[in-house]
């Protein structure tokens, strides 16, 4: 039997705070599909409604929420194919930590181009197009 | 002082049910499948070719014209349901340790998961180009 610190089961590291991020992106993208079907759902009533809602993603603070969503469910879907290597993979728990190490280094590559035309017309709008 | 805790992975006292298993293997296959579909969703909706400003009711109704992408929305939406449902049960089970707050949240979570997921069915099956 392991022994954990004393007075916490938390050990800290990659390990625990993996987990951590999984739990809080996860629990918030799970509330945001409540919503997101719930505004889908407007093109059963009718086809005003649900521009009328869809109006609301496309202004620049909701814009900048999606960029966060977005980014919340790609870590969420990283980690997870994290999670299934240690898993299932033999090898893959001695190598958690250079794991998260490399989905972070993912993140960070394709919330780069993903942020940029997320924002681009939301920019241009506020900033003024160079074009 | 420390606290003794189970080795990783050692087996239980036997209750006799699976069910936390299935969970477990459920939890493993339905992310697997989720990556492709959402971060799919997501590249289509948000990032390409103007992302959500292009999107109104009539992109809605030429994508579900498509009995592919009707199928696609319909996987996610049950999928995607069913992953969070059973992420936040995991989280209500870890967090609210009295069993009258546990099954109130549970019940909450259950009747909003069933809510959700045959709202957007319909929707999905039911779709209506013609309401404009």
């Amino acid at each position: 039997m392991a022994s954990a610190p004393a007075g916490t089961l938390y050990r800290g590291g990659e390990g625990m705070w993996s987990w951590v991020a999984h739990r809080i992106t996860g629990v918030a993208v799970f509330f945001f599909l409540l919503v997101h079907v719930l505004d889908t759902a407007l093109v059963r009533v009718s086809p005003d409604a649900y521009d009328a809602v869809i109006a609301t993603y496309k202004t620049p603070i909701v814009n900048l929420l999606e960029v966060g969503l977005v980014g919340a469910v790609l870590y969420h879907g990283l980690n997870g194919l994290r999670i299934i290597l240690v898993d299932f993979w033999a090898p893959g728990p001695r190598h958690q930590k250079t794991m998260f190490r490399s989905i972070i280094v993912v993140w960070v590559l394709l919330m780069i181009p993903g942020t940029y035309f997320m924002l681009k017309h939301t920019a241009e709008a506020l900033f003024g197009s160079a074009s | 002082m420390s606290l003794r805790i189970a080795d990783p992975r050692s087996a239980r006292a036997g209750s006799g049910s699976n069910v936390e298993k299935y969970s477990w293997v459920f939890m493993r296959v339905s992310g697997l499948v989720l990556i492709f579909l959402v971060l799919g969703h997501l590249l289509i909706m948000n990032v390409l070719d103007g992302g959500v400003q292009r999107i109104n009711f009539g992109f809605v109704a030429g994508r579900w014209s498509s009995p592919f992408w009707q199928a696609w929305d319909l996987l996610q939406l049950w999928l995607a349901m069913l992953h969070g449902a059973n992420g936040m049960r995991t989280v209500i089970n870890d967090y609210a340790e009295k069993p009258h707050t546990r099954f109130r949240l549970r019940m909450l979570l259950y009747i909003a998961t069933v809510f959700i997921i045959v709202l957007g069915t319909l929707v999905i099956f039911t779709f209506d180009p013609s309401l404009a």
